[in-house]
């Protein structure tokens, strides 16, 4: 019987073009015992229309928090935007009463209602909180001593810290000790809690592809062999992006971008295949022959 | 008018001095007054750093002074990366980049509106995600071992967004 169970909010950039963090994250929350409940109807958290109105926004979020309090369930997430953004309405609802009674007047409409029953978690608050550090060092069959790798947390996991409270958003560890908990090294390098550039992608090019050259110099300073991330965001801006910023920076970089699911489903002992490996644009085969040398 | 280094002038008519108060009792927007122009925002900003436009304290005091058109107009309050840096590290707990939400809300409002914000709100509105997910990919999610995608539910949706006051700028695809 499964330990843990949540309801799984995927999101759209997910199921829209990063299937390969689905896929990794499904197979270690199964060897952990998670038990995933998929959402009954789905909308979106809400958040990529925050800019325009934030009305629309909290009512979007809401409606999720008040699905999940039907079905009795906290909420996980693989996006750190969706976690940030559930976890921020369900506080925001909580404390103020008004802003509550406006936002559950929409909800009647649908017969839901927000009662603020319920938790989102990022996957890797759900790892380290709930999971436990130990557990998981205990799933590990093949530590990846061989490889040595830089983490990339993204903004959404972190900040703003009043509302997330999750790890030190100037000092972030919690990823760092997931990834040596495979056995890998996970080096330090400049700036490391720097945004991707994602969200200016569409309104400047120009800055969102400068933001994310300015990283993988970083990690190609320290030497890195892989960039480790936890949000679908960050990973289509380095993984997916990653050639055409060689081409408009005149650089080279081959660094290839992991979903830490993948690296932990490695260190599992699960094969690349089983792990959509194949599903990343940037060449991974040398960090694999590696790995695969490893186990003669 | 210009000044002899190029910059525009600012006309005293120009100014709303009730815009502050405007902005200051909206839900994010309480504490712009208690900014004292110290720069943090600016300098640990992401984007500041590789745009030659956007600046997080200008568009504070912009908006401190009641430059209201020049704010609201403006393309660079979308450049904002939402990472929330200014936010965190803002010695003066101002919330800086809720601010610059209030502000592209209002300017939404008056129909200042990027399109790939129209393009996700009537997607949502028609499909509950915020892209159209291709339908061969929803079948490949089966050969690939993942479950059925959720469906979303449009009309209940819809029903929890009536009144919202911005969708009378999004229209729904065939309209």
């Amino acid at each position: 019987m499964a330990e843990r169970k949540y309801l799984m909010f995927l999101g759209c950039a997910i199921p829209y073009r990063v299937s390969a963090f689905e896929i990794s994250a499904r197979k270690i929350l199964g060897r952990l015992n998670v038990e995933l409940v998929e959402m009954p109807e789905f909308n979106c958290c809400g958040l990529p229309l925050d800019p325009v109105s934030h009305e629309m926004m909290l009512i979007l979020a809401a409606r999720n928090l008040a699905m999940a309090e039907q079905k009795n369930l906290n909420i996980i997430t693989l996006c750190p935007g969706c976690a940030g953004t559930l976890k921020k309405v369900n506080r925001i609802l909580k404390e103020d009463k008004a802003l509550r009674d406006q936002i559950n007047q929409h909800l009647k409409e649908a017969g839901l209602e927000f009662k603020g029953t319920v938790d989102a978690k990022h996957l890797i608050q759900v790892l380290t909180e709930d999971v436990g550090l130990e557990k998981i060092k205990d799933t590990v069959v093949k530590p990846l001593t061989m490889l040595k790798v830089a983490e990339h947390n993204g903004c959404h996991i972190l900040r703003p810290k009043e509302y997330i409270g999750f790890d030190d958003p100037e000092d972030p560890k919690t990823l760092k000790t997931l990834i040596e908990a495979t056995g890998a090294t996970c080096l330090d390098y400049m700036d490391e809690t720097e945004c991707c550039g994602a969200p200016s992608v569409g309104v400047s090019d120009k800055v969102a592809l400068q933001l994310a050259r300015d990283k993988l110099n970083h990690i190609k300073d320290v030497k890195a062999e892989a960039m480790v991330t936890i949000c679908p965001f960050c990973h289509i801006m380095y993984d997916t992006n990653e050639l055409r910023i060689e081409k408009t920076f005149n650089e080279a970089y081959g660094i290839p971008i992991l979903h830490y699911p993948q690296l932990l489903g490695l260190a599992m002992g699960m094969k690349p295949e089983e792990l959509a490996f194949n599903e990343l644009r940037v060449d991974v085969s040398k960090i694999l022959t590696k790995v695969c040398e490893g186990e003669k | 008018m210009m000044t002899e280094t190029g910059q525009k002038l600012i006309k005293a008519s120009e100014m709303d001095p009730k815009f502050k108060y405007e902005i200051s009792k909206m839900h994010g927007g309480e504490k712009l007054m208690r900014c004292y122009q110290c720069g943090t925002c600016t300098s640990d900003c992401p984007v500041a750093r590789f745009s030659e436009t956007y600046r997080p304290r200008q568009i504070i005091r912009m908006t401190q002074l009641g430059l209201k058109n020049r704010v609201l107009d403006s393309d660079t309050l979308w450049l904002c990366a939402a990472c929330f840096t200014c936010t965190d590290r803002c010695p003066q707990d101002v919330e800086v980049a809720s601010v610059i939400r209030v502000l592209r809300n209002l300017a939404a409002e008056q129909g200042h509106i990027p399109q790939v914000f129209k393009d996700q709100a009537s997607s949502i509105l028609e499909s509950g995600y915020a892209y159209r997910i291709p339908e061969l990919r929803m079948k490949k999610r089966e050969s690939l071992g993942l479950p059925p995608l959720p469906k979303g539910n449009t009309d209940s949706v819809c029903k929890t967004l009536r009144g919202v006051s911005f969708l009378k700028h999004i229209a729904k695809r065939g309209e």
